[in-house]
């Protein structure tokens, strides 16, 4: 299990393919479930051209440990991993990856989608955006399901 | 006994205040912390608070030396 807060850019692809090289058993997992969040270049009618994620330092890194134990708990899984960045972000760079691995696809779908929805309903974020003027706090996540 | 008070993301903005330790008398709930700090100023409807970063009604007691963090509904992922 993996709960890791980014300062600075990354790949989800390639720090997901890393930890199952080095982590996950071969030929255990039979299914792996990632979902990758990226920044967009608009919201609500706007253009957005930057923006700056902020979390709570130690209570963020606990609550995603909490959702990712939860998890373990009730779906059969062999492992986890959330990165999630902070900072200043451009668009296109990615925001989050959820990823979990489990012998079949039904545990790791549901477990990934109701990781992804916790995180992003309780996790302590917060995004503000930088438009072509000015900047707004984002006043709420978008109903998932 | 004293409490250290945090505020995050847009409320702390709104509010124009930093985190502080705030001496309090024994048996205050999280509401009271809130009162004592901003006096009258009205808690907006959708605040969530954590208490040693886990999250708490605001009925929930504080002792001494807690953590007690107000902040608005969260935005990630």
């Amino acid at each position: 299990m993996l709960v890791e807060i980014l300062e600075q850019p990354f790949d989800p692809w390639r720090r997901l393919q890393a930890y199952q090289d080095t982590q996950l058993a071969p030929g255990q997992f039979g299914a792996t479930a990632a979902f990758v969040g990226t920044m967009r270049d608009f919201n609500a009618g706007d253009n957005v051209r930057g923006m700056q994620l902020e979390h709570y330092p130690g209570m963020t890194e606990k609550y995603l440990e909490q959702i990712s134990q939860a998890a373990a708990a009730r779906w059969e899984l062999l492992d986890s991993m959330i990165l999630h960045r902070v900072g200043a972000l451009a668009p296109n760079d990615p925001i989050v990856l959820v990823a979990v691995w489990s012998a079949h696809r039904k545990d790791a779908f549901e477990a990934s989608r109701w990781l992804m929805e916790e995180l992003k309903s309780r996790a302590p974020f917060w995004k503000k955006e930088q438009l072509t003027e000015g900047e707004r706090w984002v006043e709420g996540n978008t109903d998932g399901y | 006994m004293t409490v250290h008070v945090r505020f995050f993301a847009s409320l702390r903005e709104r509010l124009d205040i930093g985190d502080q330790d705030v001496a309090v008398t024994a048996g205050v709930t999280v509401a009271d912390i809130w009162r004592q700090v901003l006096g009258e100023r009205e808690m907006p409807s959708n605040i969530l608070a954590a208490v040693n970063m886990e999250y708490v009604p605001f009925t929930a007691p504080v002792q001494d030396g807690d953590e007690v963090a107000f902040f608005p509904p969260v935005t990630g992922g």
